[in-house]
């Protein structure tokens, strides 16, 4: 018996259609659009004016706060514009327009790093360089690394888990990665694990990953600190909380952080971004994006530039295929529609998703049966339909009593209501509003 | 027979009796006294509930007005200066002066100047629209048509032109409260001074994008070309994000920049048709009338 977290939580349909192809290298783009807010928290300061010339790897915005990220520039070339242009929020956003130089050979090289284990800094430099970086969690939500790292003196942390999970439907990217780097992530959890002064990590695979859990299993038989654990599949067991709650049985307070409950979780993607930084000094310029979709013609992932437009990404792999309703940053649960596809590919661009008009489009929505599917899928143990009610009215006091700020926006509910309710859109207004209330009390 | 009568009739007489005397020793004891203002000032004001006060109702409204010292800064929109000058005289206290307010639509975007280039197939509410992403067009700025500043308007004032797609604000019947300038996500609706024959001219747009961006997503768009800054006696006009705005405060009405503004994104309500001496008459008329709600 596979172990899951037990409440709530859905069946899925696997569809990963990419999960047999390696990762290839996008050619590099002519012009990036670097957004300056690809993170949680504070947007970047731009330090760099039009015309500047820039390097591979250079600071272009400096980190604005504590929570926030400093963002690199991914090629070396020329800043030629400071633009607004949409970006997968939906909303124009300011970004770093940025011309590759076709002379420059930095850009087109393939550098190719041999495996270094030995680490060379102390965990105080390891936390900085991670920081200097510009890492962030790469599992989606984009959260500054090193403020997960950043412990108080009062804080004890037990565990160190590895969300190897990808829950999400039609990903691949960190299927992938996990095999092709593998040595390279183990060496990844070491540097973690000695950056927060523990000895235990445990990776979390789905069982729908066998080959990457036998891999794991084999590198790992030596290692006494790295435990490798097969998980149910179940949706959505890639929510932070859930995995805690899976790995360690462990539940994760209301309002409360994974560090209460003495554990700290990095997505596999971000292990290695964090080997690649503090072994080689590689800042965060380039990630795994998967790019499918049902009848795609080549589906693919590929090592991709932050800030190349998507539509790059969709013509390497076969182009717009016929029908296509919607094209989904992420995942289709959690991923959001973009609004055109020269939206750039950002620190949290998991994947492209194509999927066709008659699958993605809503049907009639009817009114509640009071049926409690939504309540039985909630991971969190909330009552969708009812945080629904509240938002639509603006009641959003009740809301919070309801425990609507814990909500892990997973879909579950929406995407097993019989009436198709649009459960997700409210609660997150309900959220929205219910934060801003919080504020206000403050 | 009788006796069976009698006993009941006694019986439920007592029980009335009993029972009245609970209730009067209770209200007596448990009574709560009320200034009797409060349901008199009440009474005064419109009995709308609006909330355009600021405060949840007209009770809660009279409340304030009664308890507090300084009701300078209190004011009923809906009822507007008649009413504060009676609450005034029943409670001898100073109130504010305003000018009456209209709300004003900021955005031109029907459908046939502003093309869809996207479809939002998701709850048609403006607010869950604006929290997914800019909108069905180009411009992020502009009216989504969804109509929750229809739902909350208490006055019927509002509805959504089904050609358009816009909604629309009925003068005669808005009453300024501010329900549908707060419910838009947007921020597109502005309370602007109303003056007697109800002429308004503003800036139909709200879009903060350069030019080009703006003309291609809208027709009407204000392009940020500055004409109207240039062009106005007063000063009035303020160049702010590529995008203009009319203070009203400053504005005479004189229509120069209705008539210079390229792409019509300044809009002008209820002035008569224009004719060259027509014109210029109504235009000193105007301001005349204008220096006089001044004074």
């Amino acid at each position: 018996m596979l172990k899951t977290f037990p409440k709530g939580g859905i069946h899925l349909d696997d569809n990963k259609l990419s999960a047999g192809q390696e990762i290839k290298r996008l050619p590099v783009p002519k012009v990036v659009y670097v957004p300056i807010s690809q993170h949680i928290g504070i947007p970047a300061e731009i330090i760099v004016a039009v015309k500047d010339k820039v390097e591979i790897g250079q600071i272009i915005a400096k980190s604005g706060g504590y929570i926030s990220s400093n963002i690199h520039s991914p090629v070396a070339g020329t800043v030629t514009k400071l633009d607004k242009i949409i970006d997968s929020s939906g909303y124009k956003q300011q970004c770093i327009v940025i011309r590759t130089d076709e002379k420059n050979i930095a850009n087109f090289e393939e550098i190719t790093y041999p495996l270094k284990k030995e680490i060379d800094l102390n965990p105080q430099e390891i936390i900085q360089r991670i920081s200097d970086s510009g890492i962030v969690g790469l599992g989606g939500a984009t959260f500054p690394s090193h403020v997960k790292l950043h412990l108080k003196e009062d804080e004890k942390i037990e565990y160190l888990l590895i969300n190897g999970i990808e829950c999400e439907p039609y990903l691949t990217s960190d299927h992938r990665l996990m095999l092709e780097k593998a040595e390279e992530i183990l060496v990844g959890i070491d540097i973690i694990l000695f950056a927060l002064h523990i000895n235990k990590a445990i990776i979390g695979i789905e069982n729908n990953k066998k080959d990457a859990i036998e891999l794991f299993k084999q590198l790992a038989v030596n290692k006494e600190n790295i435990q490798v654990t097969a998980l149910e599949v179940k949706y959505p067991q890639g929510g932070e909380k859930q995995l805690i709650k899976a790995l360690l049985n462990r539940e994760v307070p209301k309002n409360g952080l994974p560090k209460n409950v003495g554990a700290v979780v990095h997505n596999v993607g971000t292990v290695f971004a964090i080997y690649e930084a503090v072994q080689h000094n590689k800042p965060l310029i380039e990630r795994v994006v998967t790019v499918t979709g049902k009848k795609l013609e080549h589906p693919s992932n590929f090592w991709v530039k932050i800030g190349t437009p998507i539509s790059d990404l969709i013509n390497e792999a076969g182009g717009i295929e016929e029908g296509v309703g919607k094209i989904i940053n992420g995942g289709p649960m959690m991923g959001k529609a973009l609004k055109n596809t020269e939206v750039p590919v950002t620190k949290g661009t998991s994947g492209i998703l194509m999927i066709s008009a008659e699958e993605t489009s809503r049907k009639e929505v009817n009114n509640c049966l009071r049926c409690g599917e939504c309540i039985e899928a909630c991971p969190m143990g909330l009552e969708p339909f009812l945080l629904m009610n509240y938002a639509e009215k603006g009641l959003f006091e009740s809301a919070v009593k309801e425990a609507v700020l814990t909500c892990v926006e997973c879909g579950s509910c929406s995407y097993v209501c019989p009436s198709n309710r649009p459960l997700l859109e409210y609660i997150r207004y309900g959220k929205i509003n219910a934060i801003k209330l919080e504020k206000a009390k403050k | 027979m009788t006796t069976a009568v009698l006993n009941s009739v006694l019986l439920l007489a007592s029980l009335g009796l009993i029972a009245a005397v609970v209730l009067y020793a209770v209200s007596k004891k448990f009574y709560v006294y009320e200034n009797p203002l409060i349901a008199e000032v009440e009474d005064l004001l419109p009995g709308a509930n609006c909330a355009g006060c600021g405060l949840p109702g007209c009770k809660a409204f009279a409340e304030k007005l009664v308890n507090t010292e300084d009701i300078a800064d209190l004011f009923c929109p809906v009822g507007g200066n008649e009413v504060m000058k009676l609450v005034s005289e029943k409670l001898g206290k100073v109130v504010a002066e305003k000018e009456p307010t209209i709300a004003v639509l900021r955005c031109q975007g029907s459908c046939d100047v502003r093309p869809k280039t996207s479809e939002f197939q998701g709850p048609k509410s403006c607010a869950i629209s604006a929290m997914i992403y800019g909108g069905e067009t180009d411009c992020q700025y502009g009216c989504l048509g969804y109509g929750d500043c229809v739902e909350v308007c208490k006055f019927d004032a509002m509805y959504v032109d089904k050609v358009s797609g816009m909604p629309v604000i009925i003068s005669e019947k808005c009453t300024s409260c501010g329900a549908c300038v707060s419910a838009c996500p947007k921020g597109i609706i502005e309370m602007r001074p109303k003056n007697k024959r109800d002429l308004k001219i503003y800036v139909g747009c709200l879009n903060e994008d350069k030019g080009g961006i703006a003309k291609k997503a809208c027709a009407l768009a204000c392009i940020g070309c500055s004409k109207c800054e240039e062009i106005c006696p007063k000063g009035a006009v303020t160049m702010h994000n590529n995008l203009a705005y009319i203070d009203p405060v400053f504005c005479t009405l004189c229509r120069k920049c209705v008539d210079i503004c390229p792409t019509h994104s300044i809009v002008e309500t209820n002035f008569p048709p224009k004719k060259e001496k027509v014109a210029e008459k109504t235009e000193a008329k105007l301001t005349l009338e204008k220096s006089k709600i001044d004074a």
